[in-house]
């Protein structure tokens, strides 16, 4: 059961995973959490239902060839979605590769968030149009730069907070321990969102971790910690708001599952059991949300089939966009290496126009 | 005397340190963007003194000591730096930089191009490096190769207190992170400070001018070219010596204008010699001046090992006796030398 908190953020974190509805989607009543408002439960379900779409629509671009990879996130909409839609429009989002759904929910367009695993470029968006920082594929390094961002917001006087995602297995990563350090010293606004999926590839969190949770983490070094039901998109949104309001670090392990492989690449029957899958199948965050919203009378017949069909129009589109080849020009190899390009590679890049006419 | 050094005695003398600290606190004082960070920078002044004053004159805001985490110093300047500052940061000695080698070269030097062009970070790291001051073992690392190989980064080291002056205000106004090794046995040798001249961030420049060899030096090693430059006077070679000053990107135009004139060069470098920044000028120079050449190319470099204990540096570092040999190696014209090797 949840444990009431204190009034003041502490440093350590509930025994249980905090949250604000229950598996069968019926609410907890003495949540420390706030529930989020009515249009913001409905604007989560239709996030997340988007999310999981576009999802979907990545990992069968990945079997026609079309992508290089994709690590898929299904299941995880809760954090994904809940922790996006809990910033303000001033706030940044440092993301790993996994959160391809989180930078959809903030706005990158669909097909650009896929650039990089479409082999294109590697990022396709624009981070200050979106306010969202590449997305990471060294474990645990963008932990430093959200930190580093929003200690200089804090210097200039904004109020901006910077949220980064990461994995279970990053926690371990020594940059992970040396930015929630920086934070606990600096105390800036920024908010650590460990997606705890249970695996780093195929190991396993008791391989990983020794500490009685992920958010235990937070107490040495100083930085309030909280545990959520990272199925629960309720209190993830509740949990990450309250953070980024704080004005200070916040560490927060969300308890979730990667229903699929760690990419489609990974084959996570050599790791883990049917049993254990299904388990978590039936803690499925949407599911949960909606049988919330229905009972609430949030969400009818109609509503739900708006959003699928708002869901299909996204992965055309993003079938569409992605159904082109690319054929980048050889010349960008040489561009924005440098601020100018500096004369060595002005000659190969000469050399290769050559080589190519 | 040179020309050079008689102008020098006659101006005001600093400290390549002290030249160093006036840049940080000119640049500090002309862009509020401009911040100073690291290990012991601030109520210390950092163990070489080079930031000595400045938290006192720009606040702890601006000049500030941080956690003692190389990795986590350079990752946050990367973060300050996409939202708008200018970090400076200090790593303590060249080999303690290592922790942070991965914010260097998958972040630091390439989130430009990454991003196409959308993400710029102006960072200067400084890093005290290179021997000769009898430091214990993780103090004395020569780790230009590191950097150098890797495209993003600009690699600048000042040979001279006025360069360093100059070469540090122009890193800091650099929009590409610019790793600054500073070269610390020379931090307490003096000379004079204009800081007003320009040369060019990009631009080797000709330290003495000669006829017959040119040697071509870096960092701490420009000091001993320039006395090797003048022990050779007595065997009748008119040695040339030119400072590179950035490393990367190299300045191929005075290096080759230099070797063409002279047609005998030899590069000398503290750092070890295998796989090291010298060969790479070396392949340079030769793939474009081979015509000139009446020699090949050779190094004087450190051994390759480990660098060792200071009483046994003085045997790893190369000295005026060393590079003479090297020269000695370059005077035939159609007589042919059996080994070039060390
Ligand atoms: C520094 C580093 N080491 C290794 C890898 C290879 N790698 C990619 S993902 C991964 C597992 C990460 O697990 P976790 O942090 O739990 O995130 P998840 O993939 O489960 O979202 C590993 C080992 C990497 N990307 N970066």
């Amino acid at each position: 059961m949840a444990r009431t908190r204190a009034p003041e953020r502490t440093l350590l974190p509930s025994d249980e995973p905090l949250s604000l509805l229950r598996k069968d989607g019926t609410p907890v009543d003495d949540s420390p959490l706030a529930m989020p408002d009515d249009d913001v439960l409905v604007e989560l379900h239709r996030r997340m239902v988007l999310g999981r779409r576009f999802d979907t629509q990545a990992t069968a671009l990945t079997k026609q060839g079309r992508l290089a990879v994709y690590p898929s996130s299904r299941g995880q909409e809760a954090c994904e979605v809940g922790a996006v839609l809990a910033l303000r429009p001033d706030d940044w989002l440092f993301p790993t590769y996994r959160d391809s759904v989180a930078l959809v929910t903030r706005g990158v367009d669909p097909a650009e968030t896929l650039t990089l695993l479409q082999g294109g470029w590697h990022l396709g968006y624009d981070p200050y149009e979106h306010r969202v920082g590449p997305q990471c594929t060294p474990l645990a390094t963008n932990t430093l730069h959200a930190v580093g961002f929003a200690h200089a917001a804090r210097l200039k006087g904004e109020d901006t907070a910077a949220l980064v995602m990461l994995g279970d297995g990053a926690t371990s990563e020594g940059d992970t321990h040396e930015a929630l350090n920086f934070a606990g010293v600096w105390r800036p606004p920024v908010v650590f969102l460990v997606q705890n999926n249970g695996y780093a590839i195929s190991v396993p969190l008791s391989k990983q971790n020794a500490a009685p949770s992920l958010a235990h983490k937070g107490i040495g070094y100083g930085v309030p910690s909280v545990l959520v039901d990272g199925n629960d998109v309720a209190a993830v949104y509740a949990a990450v708001r309250e953070a980024v309001e704080s004005g200070g670090p916040t560490l927060i392990e969300a308890l979730t599952y990667r229903i699929e492989a760690h990419t489609n690449a990974d084959d996570a029957t050599r790791y883990r059991t049917s049993d254990e899958v299904a388990a978590w199948l039936d803690r499925d965050p949407v599911d949960r949300l909606e049988a919330y919203l229905v009972s609430r009378g949030l969400l009818d017949h109609a509503r739900r089939a708006a959003v699928a069909a708002e869901a299909e129009e996204l992965a055309a589109s993003v079938r569409a966009k992605l159904n082109v080849d690319v054929v980048p020009s050889p010349d960008e190899l040489f561009e924005h290496v440098y601020a100018t390009t500096p004369r060595h590679l002005r000659e190969q890049a000469a050399a290769l126009r050559e080589e190519l006419a | 005397m040179t020309a050079v050094s008689a102008q020098a005695s006659q101006a005001t003398q600093v400290s390549m340190a002290g030249a160093l600290n006036r840049a940080l606190g000119d640049a500090l004082a002309a862009d509020p963007t401009v911040l100073v960070f690291g290990e012991d920078v601030g109520a210390l002044g950092g163990v070489f003194r080079v930031t000595d004053g400045l938290a006192a004159r720009f606040g702890e805001q601006r000049v500030f000591d941080t956690p003692l985490a190389e990795s986590g110093i350079v990752g946050t300047a990367i973060g300050m730096a996409m939202n708008g500052l200018r970090p400076v940061v200090e790593m303590q000695f060249d080999a303690f930089a290592y922790p942070a080698f991965e914010q260097i070269t998958s972040h630091l030097a390439k989130l430009r191009n990454r991003t196409r062009g959308r993400v710029s970070l102006p960072v200067v790291i400084r890093v005290p490096y290179g021997g000769g001051i009898g430091g214990v073992e993780h103090h004395c690392d020569s780790s230009e190769a590191y950097y150098t190989h890797t495209p993003g980064l600009r690699v600048v080291t000042p040979g001279t207190p006025d360069d360093a002056y100059r070469l540090l205000r122009d890193s800091i106004d650099s929009p590409d992170p610019v790793i600054f090794l500073e070269p610390k046995r020379r931090y307490w040798a003096k000379g004079a400070l204009d800081p007003a001249t320009s040369v060019g961030f990009d631009r080797a420049l000709v330290r003495r001018p000669g006829r017959d060899v040119t040697l071509i030096a870096y960092g701490p090693m420009v000091a001993t070219a320039l006395e090797t430059a003048e022990a050779a006077v007595e065997e009748g070679w008119d040695v040339e010596v030119v400072d590179l000053r950035s490393l990367s990107p190299f300045d191929d135009e005075t290096v080759c204008a230099s070797v063409v004139k002279t047609g005998r060069a030899v590069v000398v470098h503290e750092a070890s010699g295998f796989g090291g920044y010298g060969a790479e000028v070396v392949a340079r120079v030769t793939e474009r001046c081979f015509h000139h050449l009446h020699a090949p190319v050779l190094r004087v470099t450190g051994f390759d090992i480990p660098y060792p204990p200071p009483k046994l540096e003085e045997h790893h570092l190369p000295g005026v006796d060393r590079i003479l040999d090297a020269i000695a190696r370059l005077q035939w014209d159609d007589e042919v030398v059996g080994s070039y090797g060390a």
